[in-house]
């Protein structure tokens, strides 16, 4: 018999009913709630007389709408304060542990899960949030999901599930210097384009996967859903262990190994088969950006912006005129030298004590260009006390850059943290859609070094650009 | 859920690809807690401009949107079937469209209908020529057709989410009728819960 991918060991440890020609009821091992998706599913328990049946399974946190002033000033906007007092009341109806704005374990909800170690090997993982498949990094299987199935799960901990294809995600070789887990991750997207992982679980593998750290597996399993993928994994292996080791949310002690023994059976089988794959050669990569509005747009930081007749179809130069007007550029430009407005470095891709170490290490005795508004926003509050502890806001502020509360800030725009019409920013969050850190905003996304050098330079740049 | 068998009407042809989410309505739009209204939210970065197709008085009261390729990518907010919806489309054409987009659509009684690129340009070009052209989709039969033209094509819809469509079933209540299995899998499952973990403040009890 031939061996199970990752992906069939945890759907199998789930099945809760599989009926013929229906399909599957999986069970959910931990649902993450947060403001925006979930008010409308309370609302329909209620409407039900339903309950919520596992509180015990269900973590809720602000994040979507939280301003990233200091936490002493009041939610201005009554619609977001309206809908962040709705989810206080929801948890406090139902019994659900919520960490509101301010609190210690507050952050976005894909950083808080794996700090607190209740993000798990071998779990179900779901949340209103297409995000989710961050947490497939542990080597859970973690997927976003609408409201309605937010109210299904918050009633019965169970999804109705078709099984997923897999497809392996092999990337081998050295990394080269300067180049982070965001450039590997917009090279799969690139190559996979927006809907090539649609129906697929993606499963990240090879030894530049293993050499990364967990953080830098994240950004790369957060990004699967760019390419039409509800999930992504990657294998258990000593990092993963080290990382989950004395968090709270784990077994501590003895106990811990014990675990560790059983979490390291989430892997795939040497000989289990995937119904694709596409391999990456680390060497290849290089610093990336985007340049358009789908984050499968990717040009090299090194490259100049590229210009209709390069597309493949009419589809895709279709496509390609509508982004280059958008983004108001014009083709044959050179990356380098096209100026921002605004810095972001934060969001469930890249706001992780590893990202602001990284991006402070570049920024350290800099400063930011006159014109350019640069703010670093934390992940969560333990992401920023730790980074105080280690004197990273203390770089940032110095070099210039605002040192903000956690949340998910500018990533969405949906708190005042807003791109207004034609800024253009680059940013280390996962979307460059239309109009997705403000009306009339143009994104580009990047790494959190390549974010630190363009709010020094002014201008889109490496790290090798801002001189010692 | 209510029941949706036939859905006819007049069609608009979006022919943009890539409408993500964020397209469809806009994060602004996510700070609501109420399900209805969102209508007004539609594409709303778009329709500004007098020329969106969806200002053109020839499509008012279209109830069938033709969209391109990978319609509904990106975000899992389900704002966007609502919004659809609300504003009165019952189905959506394309090629291919993003996977919470269209599990959504599934449990809002929204009608996913794909079809190969050269029928959606077929199809793109028939409502061009004619806003006035009438389409039908057939639900129990998983057609699409033109029936002034003669034009006619299958479409394949998973048969649950069909026979959900057809009776206008509750997926929650369908589920909980599975309770003693949910019990008994919950008697056998080691993954560990929350209980105990955090005091009632939200703080790490160890």
């Amino acid at each position: 018999m031939a061996g199970q991918t990752l992906y069939e060991k945890i759907w199998d440890r789930h099945v809760v009913a599989s009926p013929p020609g229906e399909p599957t009821l999986l069970y959910v091992d931990l649902h993450l709630v947060h403001e925006v998706t979930s008010p409308q599913a309370f609302e329909g328990l209620r409407l039900n007389h339903r309950t919520v049946r596992r509180p015990d399974l269900t973590l809720a946190t602000a994040d979507h709408n939280v301003p990233t002033d200091p936490i002493a000033t009041p939610v201005k906007d009554p619609v977001s304060r309206r809908q962040l007092e709705a989810l206080d009341e929801n948890c406090k109806e139902f019994g659900i542990t919520l960490f509101p704005r301010g609190h210690e374990n507050q952050g976005i909800v894909h950083v808080i899960g794996p700090e607190l170690g209740v993000s798990q090997p071998g779990m179900t993982i779901v949340c209103g949030d297409s995000h989710t498949s961050t947490h497939g990094a542990f080597g859970a299987l973690a997927f976003g999901i609408g409201t309605s199935e937010v109210e299904h799960v918050l009633a019965t901990q169970t999804l109705p599930q078709q099984r997923a294809k897999t497809m392996s995600v092999t990337v081998d070789g050295e990394i080269p210097s300067g180049v982070s887990a965001k450039d590997i991750v917009l090279a799969i997207v690139a190559q996979l384009g927006t809907g090539g992982g649609a129906g697929y679980v993606l499963e990240y593998r090879g030894n530049a996967i293993r050499s990364l750290s967990m953080e830098g597996r994240m950004t790369i399993c957060n990004m699967s859903i760019e390419a039409g993928a509800r999930a992504g994994l990657v294998g258990v292996d000593d990092t993963t262990i080290d990382y989950l080791r004395g968090r709270p949310g784990v077994p501590q002690g003895e106990l811990f190994n014990d675990a560790a023994v059983r979490w390291r059976s989430f892997v795939s089988d040497d000989d289990a088969g995937f119904d694709a794959a596409i391999t990456l050669n680390a060497a290849d990569l290089v610093p990336s950006i985007t340049w358009g509005t789908n984050p499968a747009q990717v040009v090299a930081l090194s490259g100049v912006i590229p210009s209709p007749d390069d597309a493949k179809d009419p589809d895709q130069r279709d496509s390609t005129v509508r982004s280059l007007e958008y983004m108001g550029l014009v083709p044959g430009t050179p990356v380098r030298e096209i100026p921002v407005d605004v810095v972001f470095i934060g969001s469930c891709t890249n706001s992780r004590i590893e990202d602001l170490r990284a991006a402070a290490q570049v920024a350290s005795g800099h400063h930011v260009a006159e014109n350019v508004r640069a703010m670093v926003v934390p992940g969560s509050h333990r992401v920023k006390k730790q980074a105080e502890e280690e004197g990273l806001d203390a770089i940032f502020r110095d070099a210039g850059f605002e040192w903000r509360e956690p949340g998910c800030s500018m990533c969405l725009g949906m708190n005042p943290d807003r791109l207004l019409p034609n800024q253009r920013s680059a940013s280390t969050s996962n979307r460059n859609f239309e109009g997705r850190q403000g009306r009339g905003g143009r994104t580009h996304l990047v790494s959190p070094v390549v974010a630190a050098a363009t709010a020094i330079l002014g201008r889109f740049a490496s790290p090798d650009e801002v001189s010692a | 859920m209510k029941p949706v068998r036939v859905i006819e009407g007049r069609a608009v042809p979006l022919e943009r690809a890539d409408v993500d989410t964020d397209q469809i309505i806009p994060s602004d739009w996510l700070k609501r807690i109420e399900r209805t209204g969102f209508g007004r939210g539609l594409f709303s970065e778009w329709r500004d401009d007098p020329e969106f197709v969806l200002n053109k008085p020839d499509y008012v009261g279209a109830t069938i949107l033709i969209a391109g390729p990978r319609f509904g990518t990106g975000s899992s907010r389900e704002h966007a079937v609502w919004a659809l919806l609300d504003f009165g489309f019952e189905a959506v054409i394309a090629p291919s469209f993003g996977d919470i987009f269209q599990n959504n659509s599934s449990k809002q009684g929204l009608v996913i209908v794909q079809l190969p690129v050269a029928d959606v340009e077929q199809l793109n070009q028939l409502v061009k020529d004619d806003p006035s052209t009438f389409l039908v989709i057939d639900v129990d039969h998983l057609r699409v057709e033109v029936p002034e033209v003669g034009w006619q094509r299958t479409f394949v819809l998973d048969p649950m989410t069909r026979d959900r469509l057809l009776n206008g079933w509750d997926d929650i209540g369908l589920t909980l009728q599975r309770e003693a299995a949910i019990t008994s899998y919950e008697a056998t499952r080691s993954a560990p819960s929350l209980d105990g973990l955090f005091d009632e403040a939200g703080h790490v009890t160890r």
